[in-house]
C-alpha cells in the first residue's frame, strides 16, 4: 500500500491500481452524502480532479494520483456513499492503469503515512 | 482579521472533543466528535445542547419602547403581551433587511436576540433610530438552546416550571441562584428552549444539562442543517440586505396593523417597498428546492428554466444534505409566480442538474402552542 500528500491510498495488483482515501482523511471529511465517480475508460492526468466527495460540511476533490485510464469504478458508493466513513481503506473509489508506475516508488509507505498526518 | 474571541463555554467545548472553527468573530464548535449527521438525527430523535452565546442579547428601555421600536421593525411590537416574544426583521431604507431577531417583553423592559455577525451592526441602527431609549448589548450573560422532543423532560427536571410554558413564552426562573431567562423557542423545527444564563454559572449549568444521558452537545454544523430543514432563513445567505421581508417569503412576519390599512401601517425603513411588494408581490421569491439524486446544490448554485437556457433566473442561497429527510435540500430564490413541482435546473460543477421547486418547510415543526 502506498499514500499521497492528498491523503489517498494506492493499491498495485499486476498493473491495475485501486484507489481510495484513508481512514484519516474521511474522518476529517465527516460524513459522506455524495460520491461523483470518473468514467470507465477517462484519460486522467495526474493531479486532475476526477471524483467529488460531498460531506454533510463541504464538497472535496480527489486528483488522480498518476497518469493514466479509469478502468473501474466502485459503483456502490455512488448507492452508498457512506462505506467512506464505515471503512475508508474498503472503500475504494476507482482503478487505473499507469504510464507512470514508477512514481509510485516514490510515495509514501504506510509508517511514513503515519508520520506525515502525525498519527 | 482579528483572532477569533473564546466564549464562556471554550473550556468545556475542548473538553467534549468540538472541533472548533471561527464563526462571526468568535471561535465555536463546528461539530464533536459523533460527528454532523448523529448530532443533527439525535436533535429529532431525543435533545441537543447549543451554545449560541456569540448571538447579542439588547436590552431596550424607556418609556414608549414598543412603539419606538416599530419604528425599525414593519411587525407588531405594542400588542405583544408581556412574557411573550416574536419574530422581528430590523429594516435598511431600500426595504432591505439588516437582520433577523427575536424580541420579547419583558415587562419592564424588551430583549431583542440578534444575529452573532451583525449585533455591531444592530446596536449602530438601534441606538440611532432609538433616541431616549437605553439599549445596551449584554456582555455578563451566555444562550444555549436546549432542542429536541425530549428537552420539555430533560430541562423541567432541573427548572420546574418550564414544561408549563407555551411556544414563545418567556420567563424568568432560578436555578442554585442563577437568573435564567428562558424563551420556549429555537432554531430547529423542535419543541425547546433557548436559555439566557449568566456567565459565571453558564458551565455549570450546560454540565448539568449534558449529564442527561438524553442530551448530546451540538454544533454549528448540525444547527445549520436542522434550520434548512426547518425551512428557516440564514441571516447572511437567505436573507440579506438585498433582500426584502416579502421576497424572503417572511410575509407572515408582517402583522395586518402594519399593512395597508392597518391601523398602524407603515412607518418603518423601506415600508413604500414592503407594502408594495405584499400587496403586488414581489419580483422574486424565497422557495423550497429539492434537487434530484444525491448531489447537494450549495450556496452560490445558479438556477436555470431549461437544461439549455443561458440566462440563469434564480439562485441557491443555502443548500446541502438534509439528513432526517435522507436527501439533498436547498433554498433559493426564483421569479415570484413559480409554482410547487416546477422542475429547474442547477449548474453544479458545469452540470445542469434538475431540481424540483417545493414548499417549505421541509420538515414539520414540532412546536408546544
Amino acid at each position: 500500500m502506498k499514500y499521497t500528500e492528498d491523503h489517498e491510498w494506492l493499491e498495485d495488483n499486476d498493473g491495475v491500481i485501486t484507489v481510495g482515501i484513508t481512514g484519516h482523511a474521511a474522518t476529517q471529511l465527516g460524513d459522506v452524502v455524495f460520491v461523483d465517480l470518473p468514467e470507465v475508460g477517462q484519460t486522467v492526468s495526474k493531479g486532475e480532479e476526477i471524483v467529488v466527495i460531498e460531506s454533510v460540511k463541504a464538497a472535496s476533490d480527489i486528483l488522480s494520483p498518476l497518469d493514466g485510464e479509469i478502468v473501474e469504478v466502485n459503483d456502490a458508493l455512488a448507492d452508498t456513499p457512506g462505506l467512506v466513513n464505515d471503512d475508508a481503506e474498503a472503500a475504494w473509489f476507482f482503478r487505473m492503469t499507469t504510464t507512470t508506475p514508477e512514481e509510485m516508488d516514490g510515495m509514501m509507505d504506510e509508517d511514513g503515512y503515519k508520520e506525515f498526518i502525525g498519527d | 482579521m482579528s483572532d477569533p474571541i473564546s466564549l464562556p463555554l471554550a473550556d468545556l467545548h475542548a473538553e467534549l472533543g468540538g472541533k472548533m472553527v471561527p464563526f462571526a468573530g468568535y471561535s465555536m464548535p463546528v461539530q464533536y466528535p459523533a460527528g454532523v449527521m448523529s448530532e443533527h438525527l439525535h436533535v429529532r430523535d431525543k435533545a441537543g445542547l447549543f451554545d449560541v452565546s456569540h448571538m447579542g442579547q439588547v436590552v431596550l428601555r424607556g418609556d414608549g419602547a414598543a412603539r419606538a421600536l416599530e419604528g425599525l421593525l414593519p411587525v407588531n411590537v405594542v400588542g405583544l403581551a408581556e412574557g411573550r416574544q416574536r419574530y422581528g426583521l430590523l429594516m435598511l431604507p431600500d426595504g432591505g433587511v439588516a437582520d433577523d431577531l427575536m424580541f420579547a417583553n419583558r415587562g419592564d423592559h424588551l430583549l431583542l436576540v440578534v444575529n452573532g455577525a451583525m449585533k455591531h451592526a444592530d446596536m449602530e441602527i438601534l441606538r440611532a433610530g432609538l433616541p431616549g431609549l437605553s439599549v445596551e448589548m449584554l456582555d455578563g450573560r451566555a444562550l444555549l438552546a436546549l432542542q429536541g422532543p425530549l428537552a420539555e423532560t430533560v430541562l423541567e427536571a432541573m427548572v420546574p416550571g418550564v414544561a408549563a410554558m407555551k411556544f414563545m413564552d418567556v420567563r424568568s426562573f432560578d436555578w442554585n441562584g442563577a437568573d435564567l431567562w428562558i424563551s420556549r423557542s429555537g432554531y430547529t423545527g423542535e419543541d425547546g428552549y433557548e436559555i439566557s444564563v449568566p456567565v459565571a454559572q453558564a458551565e455549570a449549568f450546560a454540565r448539568a444539562l449534558l449529564a442527561s444521558d438524553d442530551v448530546m452537545p451540538i454544533g454549528l454544523g448540525a444547527r445549520d442543517s436542522l434550520r434548512l430543514e426547518a425551512g428557516m432563513p440564514l441571516y447572511g445567505q437567505d436573507l440579506t440586505a438585498d433582500i426584502s421581508p416579502v421576497e424572503a417569503d417572511l410575509g407572515w412576519a408582517i402583522q395586518k396593523i402594519r399593512r395597508t390599512g392597518g391601523d398602524r401601517a407603515g412607518g418603518f425603513p423601506g415600508a413604500d417597498r414592503v407594502l408594495a411588494e405584499l400587496d403586488n408581490g414581489p419580483k422574486r421569491r424565497r422557495v423550497g428546492l429539492l434537487p434530484e439524486g444525491r448531489a447537494p446544490m450549495r450556496m452560490g448554485v445558479m438556477l436555470y428554466g431549461s437544461d439549455t437556457a443561458t440566462a440563469p433566473i434564480g439562485t441557491v442561497t443555502s443548500g446541502g444534505f438534509g439528513p432526517s429527510v435522507g436527501a439533498p435540500i436547498a433554498m433559493g430564490y426564483v421569479p415570484d409566480g413559480t409554482v410547487t413541482g416546477t422542475v429547474l435546473y442547477g449548474d453544479v460543477r458545469g452540470k445542469r442538474l434538475p431540481v424540483t421547486v417545493t414548499d417549505l418547510p421541509f420538515h414539520q415543526p414540532r412546536y408546544k402552542r
